[in-house]
């Protein structure tokens, strides 16, 4: 049975509010629940080495299984590590389960001590800023963040800071429309750091609660680009406003370029969270691992679909437990 | 930024030159490295293993090339596997010989399919057919206002309506043969793999339009998750090739390889830049350096194979040597530069180019200038500087878009490197026509070793 979609009355009409799918679960389970398709599809990794002795075999499976869900080279190699220490010093039982077991440990041992809260600003606004490259699905959360927002009380205003991709304003609109959003939008290929600016000063004027700043996806390579970036978010914690996230948004399906992603972006506007979406399909996300651990960013959100429900906070138990496919 | 493959290898095999075999162990360790290469490329690990596998075997008792060092010997077998892997020989796109010629995007959601669609169409423009777009995403909010922008853009007209994607993608081709367009390009929504649903609904959009191409559109910077797309793409709608955007990211793009390798089907296009006109046919031979993160591969390779068989840059070498290194040699070595791909890096590989050439500050910014602006003169000029006047600076300026100080400042610069290569030790000590002058104490110094 196919879930409803945000498109779904056709290109013409936006109805206000997607009609929600009966019986599907929130939070948590609803990240299993979607995690579960790609289970059923993808056999489980481990599964050959349940049963049997643990031997040097049996650590290039556990590798194999890091390395294909794009958690890299550098950030396996310490985990392995981490395991065949654990194993020599008695400390980890020399069994397949207990291996695994503490696979999913240590993975979820990268995630201890992150702040995966949204920051409120004390004095309305907060500015949340999506940044991130083409394609990583900047607007879409925004779109999903708002409508959660909308429905936790919070008086939020969109602004339309992609001001470059054709029609990108009318993407956002139409999410704006279904929650009921004020929606704060320039002219094409206006400045983006006054159209959010404006918003800024809207949200203030009415006493918004949020401010969430859509900006246009770009390549950490442009030079150019990363400069504007980083006006945009110095004119966006202007007073009235103040800039409490920066949300890089990646996609699940990005591979060891995700780090360097997050390297690039974190040094031009100071990243305070990752965004990780289109966690529904094959792809594993792994990048996450080694970009909090090697550059200490927490991941906050998890996006798992198209739907405004499928944006669910990080879980690392869970994460961990559909990396290592238990 | 990684450590070039070519660095690693020299290291390891600096110690076998002048022998003729290349030892099991040698291999081995040559081969660990292009493994690390490759995975750090997104390469797909089974992928990877298949490529090391078959690295070895060609590699293995492979007598070693009077020319080449070991290292790069191995590095040549490992540039000709990735560039067969990858389509060997550039795509060669035929038309249906009923019109029109359907194309069909599929892929995952933010793979870039709206923008390569337009980028397609533009394309075909180019080629002098007149497409149609169909804008079959009705998923995404406003993506069929982004086609319709971005078709009037690329010269396209854009086809869609508000009923649901089978109808419109089977709705638009007909209504390309009634208008006669020969050319269809079928947007579609974004879709993961692993959605039953979606999957069965691109299958009834290719079966209702019978295209003749059906293309996974993919991001550069996809890693290991690319075989499972494509592989599940492929069974739904048996692709034909892939065209991978997001190049000009730096991205290695090892998923490229991989699903090359997985499908057996070519990388067809590749989009380097959010411009429509960033858009063109694929070239094996460059992306297999970019794969593996070594962009100086093919210089590295083809200076080795010319020093040894004598070569173009001789030439240039001799003419610098004589004093007579024009303009034109200038402009020559500047588009040689370009081929070869990032200049960063690059430049210190050109064969027989003078450390004075290197030093010049050719980023990639001022090559496109400076190309201009040599282009922008007479033959005449380009022989003999000296005659450029104010009105010639002028017309130069203004035909290449720059400014006269930008002129003057490259005839500087020039008349300035034209004086280094005089007086360097390469230099010194030859007369016109390059014979060695014995009064200053000139020996006869070849370009190259044969």
């Amino acid at each position: 049975m196919r879930r409803a979609r945000p498109g779904d009355a056709g290109p013409a009409t936006a109805g206000p509010g997607a009609p929600q799918p009966t019986g599907e679960p929130a939070g948590r389970t609803r990240l299993a629940a979607r995690l579960g398709r790609t289970r059923q599809a993808v056999s489980a990794p481990l599964g050959r080495i349940r049963a049997g002795r643990v031997d040097e075999a049996t650590f290039e499976e556990l590798e194999e299984t890091l390395l294909l869900a794009d958690v890299g080279l550098k950030s396996t190699g310490r985990i392995l590590d981490a395991l065949r220490q654990g194993v020599r010093a008695g400390a980890i039982e020399a069994t397949p389960a207990a291996l695994v077991a503490s696979l999913r440990a240590e993975i979820e041992g990268v995630f201890s001590g992150e702040d995966r809260s949204l920051t409120m600003n004390e004095q309305p606004p907060s500015v949340w800023l999506f940044v991130g490259v083409n394609g990583a699905g900047k607007t879409t959360t925004i779109g999903k963040l708002a409508q959660q927002q909308s429905a936790q009380g919070r008086r939020v205003v969109i602004a339309a800071g992609d001001t470059f991709r054709a029609a990108a304003g009318d993407q956002l609109a139409s999410w704006a429309e279904r929650c009921g959003a004020t929606f704060v939008r320039g002219a094409d290929g206006a400045d983006p750091s006054s159209v959010i600016f404006d918003a800024v000063e809207h949200a203030a004027a009415r006493r918004a609660d949020l401010v969430l700043a859509d900006s246009a996806g770009r390549l950490h390579t442009k030079a150019n680009l990363m400069a504007e970036l980083r006006k945009v978010r110095r004119v966006a914690d202007r007073p009235p406003g103040r800039v409490c996230e920066v949300l890089l948004v990646i996609d699940a399906t990005t591979g060891q370029n995700g780090l360097v992603q997050a390297r690039e972006f974190t040094n031009a506007v100071a990243v305070t969270g990752i965004v990780l979406t289109k966690l529904d399909g094959t792809a594993k996300g792994g990048i996450v691992l080694a970009i909090r651990a090697e550059l200490g960013v927490p991941i906050k959100l998890v996006g798992v679909g198209e739907g405004a429900d499928d944006l669910v906070a990080f879980d690392p138990a869970e994460f961990a437990s559909a990396l290592v496919g238990d | 930024m990684f450590e070039t493959l070519t660095d690693r290898f020299e290291g390891i095999f600096a110690r076998l030159r002048g022998r003729g075999r290349l030892s099991d162990a040698d291999l081995d360790e040559a081969l660990r490295e292009i493994r690390v290469a490759l995975l750090e490329g997104d390469v797909h690990l089974d992928v990877v293993r298949r490529l090391v596998e078959q690295i070895r075997q060609r590699a293995a008792g492979a007598d070693l090339a009077k020319s080449l060092t070991p290292a790069q010997q191995v590095i040549k077998i490992v540039n000709e596997e990735l560039t067969a892997t990858l389509g060997g020989e550039e795509f060669r796109l035929s038309y249906a010989s009923k019109p029109p010629t359907v194309v069909l995007l599929a892929g995952l959601q933010g793979s870039g399919k709206t923008t390569a669609a337009a980028k397609l169409a533009r394309w075909f423009v180019e080629q002098g057919r007149h497409p149609l777009l169909v804008a079959a995403d009705l998923q995404r909010p406003a993506a069929v206002e982004q086609l319709r922008v971005l078709g009037r853009a690329a010269g396209a007209a854009v086809f869609t309506a508000p009923t649901d994607p089978v109808d419109v993608a089977r709705r638009g081709v007909a209504e390309a043969i009634r208008v006669g367009r020969d050319v269809v390009v079928i947007d579609t929504a974004g879709r993961v793999s692993v959605d039953t649903a979606l999957m069965d609904e691109v299958r009834s959009v290719a079966r209702a339009t019978s295209p003749r191409y059906t293309f996974l559109v993919l991001d550069a910077m996809t890693g290991q998750d690319a075989v499972a797309t494509a592989l599940a793409f492929h069974e739904t709608l048996t692709l034909d090739g892939t065209v991978l955007t997001k190049l000009d990211g730096d991205a290695r793009g090892g998923a490229a390889l991989s699903v090359a390798k997985v499908l057996g089907r070519p990388v067809v296009f590749v989009s380097t830049g959010e411009r429509l006109d960033d858009f063109e046919v694929f070239r094996p031979d460059r992306m297999a350096g970019r794969i593996l993160g070594m962009g100086d591969v093919l210089s590295l390779i083809e200076r080795a194979e010319r020093t040894y068989d004598g070569d173009v840059a001789g030439s240039a070498v001799e003419r610098m040597r004589s004093g007579r290194f024009s303009l034109d040699d200038f402009h020559d070595q500047l588009q040689r530069m370009k081929r070869l791909g990032p200049l960063s890096g690059i430049v210190g590989m050109l064969p027989g180019l003078p450390k004075e050439m290197r030093n010049a500050t050719v980023d990639d910014a001022n090559v496109t200038r400076i190309e201009a602006i040599i282009e922008s003169m007479t033959p005449a000029e380009r022989d003999d500087p000296g005659i450029i006047n104010g009105s010639r600076r002028t017309r130069i300026a203004a035909g290449s878009g720059t400014k006269p100080a930008e002129v003057n400042d490259l005839l500087n610069r020039f008349r300035q490197m034209q004086r280094l290569m005089r007086s360097s030790g390469m230099m010194a000590g030859t007369r016109p026509g390059g014979r060695p002058d014995k009064r200053k104490g000139g020996r006869v110094t070849p370009a190259r070793s044969r």
